[in-house]
């Protein structure tokens, strides 16, 4: 019985981990732009989609990795270039969610376009049977995201807070108007926060593609699930997304057996819970859509 | 203006970055001529036969959304015979003249308004006299009532049994997966047979499971089967872990899985990784390569009852299918660079069957529908169709049989 | 309510009374679908132009008026004039019931809040099967079309589903220009200050919540009743977001935008999927997709106060004119 509560914690960290990782590029986003980005799903996919197209080519994994976020970042700068670079400061907060769904609409379709409906494999990065510990099993490609998401969140906290173009962007996302006055380009910062949250969806992407498999459609639900965590984590906080990631993968993983039909549902109902009782979510920060 | 010549070109070049990473999937059907099993209309090979009118036929797939991985084998399947059938002149009708056929295509994205909505664009619009498709049950009965209203027949690829009975209020409505009962009733059987009598159910919550689980609830006992648990997950779920691992310590001897990929594929990974000692049943929704490339080794020694396209090169040589399985195959191959689905073949199934009513009714609507019911031993890619006023499905046993993994390929279980 | 308002009321009645007339059953059914999105995207427009509110979870209303009405029917033998009422009420109630505690807080929490409202319906109307049947659905819906000889049944639900979305558009224009709209457009300019003034922000954002909330209850009522058949798919974040989206194109600021939005995209969809195929042979749903996208940004690109706004500011430029040219004419 302990060794199905370890292994019910366990299956949690694991789901956690992911929605932290997609967590942390709506953080990056909207802490710069004000915009929430319904597209960070999408950048997801991509690098998860490109990754396997360029394995199945032949490709070494470390190097179609690289390739991945590299596309996925390049697409994340058009999105900011095409839509988001002309609307913000002109077109209201909910518009500029618009547009991100505009982008994500047309990026699923080109995707389907290209690689059609079938799901892809990508191998993991070290095959082996499982880890075990505490009774509980663990296969290694979740250590592995574990891993990279606490790599991700310690480089883009370095960016943030000992580089220039951090200082810039924390700028940008402390007062747009101000930022402006000492001469920072807000829409060039723009332009780096969109390649940055393709850069790290994709990368997330790579990571969890082995265990959940490649497909034009899987960024809808971990946008979903990632946006959620990042508003329990005060949505402009890193360290608080990848908690607030963590903290919704574990809710789900100890509400499956107590109902596997209704464990989403349970773990809603204690994020609203949690969310009356703490607004600014359970790490300080901003919340919600800014102005609409 | 700027803004909107940046937004196109910008468009054009994502489009041209995708398009090369996605390499040749979009190739177009080759035609190859025509040798299908005597009773499917390409069989009409008369090229010096007079010409007729273009006869219509309409058809809506689930080609975007959520249903697109069943949509789109569909569509492609469709788009592939409608070539070699115009390549080969067309269908002779009851005039005696060969007719070309046009297939008009609507996507209905999955969503059953839009169903509603293209259903009504062929029936008034494009004055189609028989519709084929959509993929999903829910997209199907959407439309139901509006096909019934203008008496046009409609030959659903979508597998509920509610599509058509009672026949009696559905008498313009056939469809050509089998149903869940018949699916379920062989798996059950086999159940039965090994010796199994406390199962573990764990399926998806759509459509598509929820269906498998109330046939189960209602046939298991007929099988001396207890259910020991019954678990769900979500079809677009990462980790079923926690639902296995409460199985566990169910008490089950065998766990039965009723769902499609990737989740599918998710799953059956999970019980390898936990190392759960049960065996392995799935449902006739894992009927495609997809399934055994995404699970890999931990795929082999499975169990599932399923049309037989996917064992068809193992079949003996008696089996009536065999020879039309294995031509569809090949020219899927051929045309799409990867292999066929069961959902194409329905799609193959509902064409077919409305060219072959064409070609004694021609394009009037009312007798193709009863020329539907006529058809006999119409040797198909789901099963052997024997329609009647009473059957609007027209498939029997014959139409599963149980295959396993065996190294990565689909195998016969003897 | 303006002059202009009841002008254009009556034009659009007018151009629905003699669509049947002209009118195939397909652009009948686009008619149809665009009066159902329109009056939830009507809710959604008061919701976030009036009490700057944004909600994430409309479909979960849309889709729990589809399913108290279509059940009611179905089980009980009610009449859709007796449940389709039930149904908004049953909308409006969930939304205050949620709404009551998240809206006193200041901020942006019940787009959150909805957002999980949404998951939470759709969980329950996959797994309460004795209630709901479950993802498969059901159908045996009566259908709401009204008996008129000699009519066919797209004219007469045609009629039912226009006459429920002018009421419905009436209510709202009314609804902007009273008390209630005064207070509202206060509480979204500050917030602080309407409170200084004695202005209940929360009862009053409570209230247009619940309102349009029931509104869709009411739009989801009419779609059960015209498709005849329910499941849970429909009912997603997606169309959520669609939603929203209809709400932003037409434009937020009107309430005539909520219609504009609907109709809008309505088309756009049907625009996309007769053209594409005849200028581009072989291209297919996957290609819409990615045009509506590209559509959908270059919209709120161009004219960032949707399609209403632009409507809006080309009148006013319009009608001093007219008024000028046509004064010699009245003396």
């Amino acid at each position: 019985m302990t060794s199905d509560l370890a292994q019910y914690l366990v299956t949690g960290i694991a789901l956690g981990s992911i929605y932290a990782l997609v967590a942390l590029g709506f953080v990056t986003v909207f802490s710069v732009t004000g915009a929430i980005n319904f597209a960070q799903g999408e950048f997801v996919m991509l690098g998860a989609m490109i990754a396997a197209q360029l394995v199945r080519a032949g490709l070494p994994l470390p190097l179609a990795a690289v390739a991945a976020v590299a596309g996925a970042a390049l697409v994340g700068a058009l999105v900011h270039q095409l839509g988001l670079r002309q609307a913000v400061g002109r077109v209201s907060p909910l518009g500029l969610v618009m547009i991100t769904i505009g982008a994500a609409t047309a990026i699923r379709g080109l995707a389907l376009l290209a690689w059609g409906t079938d799901p892809r494999t990508l191998p993991s990065f070290t095959p082996g049977p499982p880890l075990e510990a505490a009774g509980a099993v663990i296969d290694r490609q979740t250590v592995w995201i574990v891993i990279t998401t606490a790599a991700v969140l310690g480089l883009v906290y370095l960016l943030f807070q000992r580089t220039a173009v951090g200082r810039a962007l924390r700028a940008c996302a402390a007062d747009l108007v101000a930022a402006r006055l000492v001469g920072i380009d807000a829409r060039r910062m723009g332009l780096i926060s969109l390649v940055l949250s393709g850069a790290v969806g994709a990368v997330g992407g790579v990571a969890l593609a082995p265990i959940t498999f490649a497909s034009y459609d899987m960024g809808l639900m971990l946008g979903l699930k990632g946006f959620v965590a990042a508003v329990l984590g005060g949505m402009a906080n890193a360290p608080g997304a990848v908690a607030g990631g963590l903290i919704l993968g574990i809710l789900e993983g100890f509400a499956t057996p107590i109902s596997s039909g209704y464990k989403d549902a349970l773990a809603f109902l204690v994020l609203i819970g949690v969310m009356l009782v703490r607004p600014h979510g359970l790490f300080g920060g901003g919340i919600g859509l800014g102005r609409v | 203006m700027t803004q909107f010549r940046t937004l196109a070109v910008s468009a054009a070049v994502a489009a041209l970055v995708l398009a090369a990473c996605g390499g040749g999937t979009t190739a177009t059907p080759t035609a190859t001529a025509a040798t299908q099993a005597t009773t499917a209309p390409q069989a009409t090979a008369a090229a010096t036969v007079a010409v007729g009118a273009v006869y219509k036929v309409g058809a809506i797939f689930d080609a975007t959304g959520p249903a697109s991985s069943l949509g789109v084998p569909e569509r492609d399947t469709v788009k592939m015979l409608e070539t070699q059938v115009n390549a080969a002149g067309g269908i002779k009708g009851p005039d005696g003249l060969m007719h070309k056929i046009e297939v008009v295509f609507y996507d209905n994205q999955s969503q059953e308004s839009q169903s509603v909505l293209v259903a009504k664009r062929l029936i008034e619009e494009d004055k189609v006299p028989v519709i084929i498709g959509p993929s999903q049950s829910g997209t199907t009965l959407a439309i139901v009532d509006t096909t019934q209203a203008a008496k046009i027949p409609l030959i659903s690829a979508a597998a509920s049994f509610k599509i058509v009975e009672p026949v009696t209020d559905r008498k313009w409505v056939f469809k050509t997966p089998q149903s869940d009962s018949l699916i379920m009733e062989n798996a059950l059987a086999y159940h039965k047979k090994v010796g199994h009598t406390k199962l573990a159910w764990l399926s998806v919550n759509n459509a598509f499971g929820d269906s498998g689980r109330s046939e189960l609830q209602r046939l298991a006992p007929k099988y001396g089967i207890t259910i020991v648990a019954d678990e769900r997950f979500g079809a677009t779920d990462t980790n079923m872990t926690a639902q296995l691992t409460k199985i566990r310590s169910s008490g089950a001897d065998c766990l039965q899985i009723w769902a499609t990929p990737p989740a599918a594929s998710t799953v059956t990974k999970n019980v390898a990784d936990l190392g759960l000692k049960l065996p392995v049943y799935h449902s006739h929704g894992i009927g495609n390569q997809d399934f055994i490339d995404l699970a890999g080794a931990s795929a082999n020694s499975i169990i599932a009852p399923m049309g037989k396209l996917l064992v068809a090169a193992s079949l003996p040589d008696s089996d009536p299918q065999k020879k039309t399985l294995t031509t569809y195959t090949e020219q899927y191959q051929k045309a799409y660079g990867k292999g066929p689905t069961t959902f194409g073949g329905h799609a193959w199934d509902a064409f077919n069957i409305a060219l072959l009513a064409m070609q004694k009714a021609g394009n009037d609507p009312a007798k193709i529908r009863d020329e539907i019911e006529k058809i006999k031993n119409f040797v198909g890619i789901t099963g052997v169709f024997d329609f009647s006023d009473k059957d609007h499905n027209g498939l029997d046993n014959r139409a599963v049989t149980m295959v396993t993994i065996d190294g990565g390929k689909w195998k016969n279980v003897p | 309510m303006t002059r202009r308002d009841l002008i254009l009321l009556g034009a659009v009645a007018a151009a629905i009374l003699v669509a049947p007339v002209f009118a195939s059953g397909y652009v009948l059914g686009i008619l149809v679908t665009t009066g159902l999105y329109g009056i939830a995207t009507i809710g959604l427009v008061l919701l976030v132009g009036l009490a700057k509110q944004v909600s994430l979870g409309h479909a979960a209303f849309y889709g729990l008026g589809a399913y108290v009405s279509g059940l009611l029917g179905t089980r009980l033998g009610l009449h859709p004039l007796v449940t389709i009422p039930l149904a908004a009420a049953a909308a409006g109630a969930v939304a205050y019931l949620v709404g009551r505690p998240v809206l006193r807080l200041r901020g942006h929490y019940l787009a959150m809040a909805t957002l999980g409202l949404g998951v939470v319906f759709q969980v329950i109307l996959n797994e309460w099967v004795d209630v709901s049947r479950g993802p498969s659905g059901f159908s045996g819906i009566a259908s709401i079309a009204v008996p008129i000889p000699g009519m066919t049944r797209d004219g007469r639900t045609l009629y039912v589903i226009w006459a429920v979305a002018l009421a419905i558009l009436a209510l709202s224009l009314w609804l902007v220009r009273s008390r209630a709209g005064r207070a509202l457009r206060a509480i979204g300019d500050s917030e602080i200050a309407s409170e200084l003034l004695g202005i209940g922000t929360a009862t009053w954002k409570l209230r247009v919540f619940a309102l349009s909330a029931a509104y869709a209850g009411i739009a989801g009522a009419l779609y059960a009743h015209y498709v005849t058949f329910l499941s849970p798919q429909p009912f997603g974040f997606v169309f959520s977001l669609e939603l929203l989206v209809m709400a932003v194109v037409g434009g937020i600021a009107s309430v005539w935008g909520g219609m504009i939005g609907a109709f809008t995209i309505v088309v756009l969809t049907e625009v996309l999927r007769r053209s594409l195929p005849s200028s581009l042979p072989g291209a297919s749903g996957e290609l819409e997709l990615v045009l509506f996208g590209a559509a959908l940004i270059a919209m709120v690109v161009v004219w960032p106060t949707g399609l209403a706004g632009i409507a809006a500011s080309i009148g006013a430029r319009v009608t001093p004119r007219l008024r000028r040219a046509l004064r010699p004419a009245h003396g």
